[in-house]
């Protein structure tokens, strides 16, 4: 609570704080703040309801050995401290195996996802927004299509698009080549190309040592063939989706600065580095900020097309914390692995901020 | 970002609030415990969850619920699950579970460990009537708990059209000859044999080579024996030949498939394939036999059933019983094979079923050696990491491959003892 008082504090008159508990109910300004508060209520009680409580609910649960039966503050459900936490995080065993390969698949989705997504989105969005371009609603439904789709259709679209004799391999066999066999193929795209260049076992010193159960050499295994088509359906639902968040903040650069550097003699690339970009930060923050948080998150693809196989490369911990609460019935240690993601989230979104405010304090001076 | 920040703190002193009202009683939903058991059956609505394999599970389940009210004046509310064990498991922690439910060996073990199934079996006749093998599956603590609604078991499927092409005779009685016939039946685009890459797939090459997965009371985990070993190196041996495949190798989703599109002559599969193959691949011609025996002779296969699930806690308990009472009779049982092709659990209906399918009686006569697949409370994942493991197995160390699941397992057990 200290921090919200203290980030909101400059913003608001200096002497509403300090006065509003003495204000008598009676007098015009209280009826007012009572009136305030009257109003607000509703929506109060329902974040109450429906955020405030689930949560504090969760954070219950990932400290607690609630085994799913009845409700989780019934008198036979026990505190057990940071028992689910440790078991994940400082004790080597499969609980721990598991979260660390799944935050090695999330890690290497989200390296991915977030760049190629956020690049393709901007790009689209400048091309649509071309006033000279004929059929440009076209194209804009066209391009935003796909985040319209369900997911489920999508996923599923996929599933036959990245099927063993599917339209990938078909293109891919007319190229001359012979595709994988996509979803089934558990081995990571680094090591292929490692194994490629000759190198097919592991350095002793990677093979040897290892974070969260998973040895160096695994972590640095890339995503998985099979988490690639995850990566690409993921790339084309959403890029659709940040286009549109982009393209308001292109028609928004007053078209006279555009002018000006066209008379100064800037040339297209100048005018898109020096003008758009710039000016598209506010848009850029929101639309990384989401693509990050979004891609942490991912469930429902995941869900749909692989349930975490094969071999456990397309897990993410989204789905290693349903899976540990609905199929294993260990709903602390799975309340404790979505609060993990929670603090990763928090963490990064932070760090994404502090560097974004960094390069315009520096573009400033 | 403040949002978050705001939700944090938020969530903080919620939680605060709520952990001391907690602490001072039992919170909010906690029931108190009463039995119900010996009640006379009131009428109240039943629920009746079931995961359905399709419209024809779905009506003949419908059907069976609609006789049960005829008789006893009881609804019964028949809901298919598309989610069986996450939808059972939001109704234990909502306090509302199902009735009677679909209840699969494994989410058995979870439920009896917290207690919250009825031991109805002692009540009704026919608990006497199970093979040791389905009745074992859902026995907890020595105390049969659940009744089995059906039974498959592995079986060898062999695809009579390249069997006669390769010339060969009688069907594989022992490993040596599954291995030398799987040489015979592979061609460019066929394998000899196909399985499915795992536990449930692989794990009666195990019992067949006299070794096991567990001990009897289920405490020990006892993969890594040196027959287990050996077992996993026979087949490893086959895949590295390229006389057996894994359904993957050849891009099919499960070993059944692969049988079907003919990229496999043999398949080790369970009963369920017939379904598949009259649905999807109606010209092929198959037959059916046991599962050859290991080198010492000993014959073994894995059994697969689910029971009917039903929780102490509950609105119609009595009632309950007397629809799964009604949902075991040998006609009922009889009616379900016929209509979606399942083999009745019961002693007494499968002697009727073999007589009307003569053609599957394999899989009821393997019961008699059949082993129930491996099923620990809370080992969804540790078999999970096992299997992606066994599907590695061409390029893999049978001894180490084992060995890590001996000691997840093991993990398992000892967490939850």
């Amino acid at each position: 609570m200290t921090v919200l008082v203290r980030q909101d504090g400059p913003r608001n008159p200096p002497a509403a704080g300090g006065i509003r508990g003495r204000r008598p109910l009676f007098t015009a300004r209280g009826r007012e703040a009572a009136a305030g508060w009257l109003m607000s209520a509703p929506v109060i009680v329902l974040l109450l309801v429906f955020l405030v409580a689930p949560i504090a609910m969760a954070a219950w649960v990932s400290v607690s050995d609630w085994n799913g039966i009845g409700s989780p503050f019934a008198s036979g459900v026990h505190a057990v401290g940071g028992r689910n936490y440790a078991a994940l995080l400082t004790q080597p065993g499969l609980p721990q195996q598991q979260l660390g390969e799944s935050l090695r698949n999330n890690v290497y989705y989200v390296i991915i996802v977030v760049p190629v997504q956020t690049a393709l989105a901007l790009g689209l969005a400048l091309i649509v927004s071309r006033k000279r371009l004929a059929g440009r609603g076209f194209f804009r439904t066209a391009y935003y299509f796909p985040s319209m789709t369900s997911s489920v259709a999508v996923s599923i679209l996929f599933l036959y698009i990245f099927g063993t004799a599917g339209v990938m391999n078909a293109i891919i066999g007319d190229l001359g080549g012979q595709g994988p066999n996509w979803l089934d193929d558990p081995n990571g795209v680094l090591h292929i190309v490692l194994s490629g260049l000759g190198v097919t076992t592991a350095p002793g010193a990677l093979a040897g040592h290892g974070f969260l159960g998973v040895s160096w050499w695994d972590w640095l295994a890339g995503p998985s063939v099979a988490m690639i088509a995850i990566i690409a359906l993921a790339i084309w639902t959403t890029a659709g989706t940040f286009m549109l968040i982009f393209l308001p903040a292109i028609y928004a650069i007053p078209s006279d600065i555009t002018e000006a550097a066209i008379m100064d003699g800037a040339n297209a690339w100048q005018r898109f580095r020096k003008i758009t970009l710039p000016m598209l930060r506010p848009a850029l923050f929101l639309v990384l900020t989401l693509g990050l948080i979004g891609t942490w998150q991912v469930f429902d693809q995941i869900y749909l097309m692989s349930q975490g196989n094969p071999a456990g490369t397309t897990l993410t911990p989204a789905f290693l914390s349903y899976l540990t609460s609905f199929s294993n019935q260990q709903w602390g240690q799975g309340a404790a692995i979505a609060f993990i993601l929670f603090a990763i989230i928090v963490v990064l979104t932070i760090v994404q901020r502090l560097i974004i405010s960094e390069r315009r304090a520096g573009g400033a001076s | 970002m403040r949002s978050k920040i705001a939700i944090a703190a938020l969530a903080a002193a919620g939680l605060a609030v709520l952990s001391t009202a907690c602490s001072s009683g039992n919170g909010f939903g906690s029931s108190s415990a009463s039995s119900t058991a010996g009640a006379t059956p009131n009428k109240s609505p039943l629920t009746l969850m079931f995961g359905s394999s399709g419209t024809a599970e779905t009506a003949a389940v419908q059907q069976a619920a609609k006789a049960f009210t005829k008789q006893s004046g009881i609804p019964v509310q028949v809901i298919p699950a598309s989610n069986l064990t996450q939808q059972v498991a939001q109704g234990f922690s909502g306090g509302t579970p199902p009735n009677v439910f679909y209840l699969d060996p494994l989410t058995f073990q979870n439920y009896a460990k917290d207690g919250v199934l009825d031991a109805y079996p002692s009540a009704l006749p026919n608990s006497g009537d199970f093979a040791s093998a389905l009745s074992q599956a859902f026995t907890y603590k020595s105390t049969f708990t659940c009744e089995p609604k059906d039974a498959s078991t592995l079986a060898l499927y062999v695809n009579t059209t390249d069997w006669q092409q390769a010339g060969l005779g009688a069907p594989p009685s022992s490993w040596s000859q599954l291995e030398a016939d799987a040489k015979k039946l592979t061609t460019g685009g066929r394998a000899g044999l196909t399985i499915d890459q795992t536990h449930s797939g692989i794990d009666e090459f195990f019992y067949q080579n006299g070794g096991t997965v567990t001990n009897t009371a289920g405490t020990k985990v006892e993969l890594n024996s040196s027959q287990n070993v050996a077992a996993l190196t026979f087949l490893k041996g086959m895949l590295n030949q390229g006389i057996m495949k894994f359904p993957s190798q050849v891009g099919a989703g499960f070993s059944g498939q692969a049988f079907g599109e003919n990229k496999a002559a043999m398949d080790i599969i369970g009963n369920w394939e017939n379904g598949e193959l009259q649905s999807d691949y109606p010209n092929v011609k198959f037959k059916v036999y046991p599962l050859p025996a290991g080198p010492a002779g000993t014959h073994a296969t894995l059994s697969f059933t689910n029971c009917w699930g039903v929780p102490k806690q509950q609105t119609n308990l009595a009632g309950a019983i007397a629809l799964v009472k009604f949902l075991t009779t040998s006609q009922q049982e009889m009616t379900f094979a016929k209509g979606f092709g399942v083999i009745p659990s019961l002693n007494t209906a499968q002697a009727q079923y073999v007589k009307t399918y003569p053609q599957y009686a394999t899989f009821v006569q393997e019961l008699s050696y059949a082993h129930p697949d491996i099923a620990i409370a809370g080992s969804t994942q540790a078999l999970s990491a096992f299997d992606s493991a066994l599907q590695q197995l061409a390029s893999g160390n049978p001894a180490s491959i084992l060995n890590t699941a001996q000691q997840n397992l093991q993990a398992v057990i000892n967490q939850g003892a």
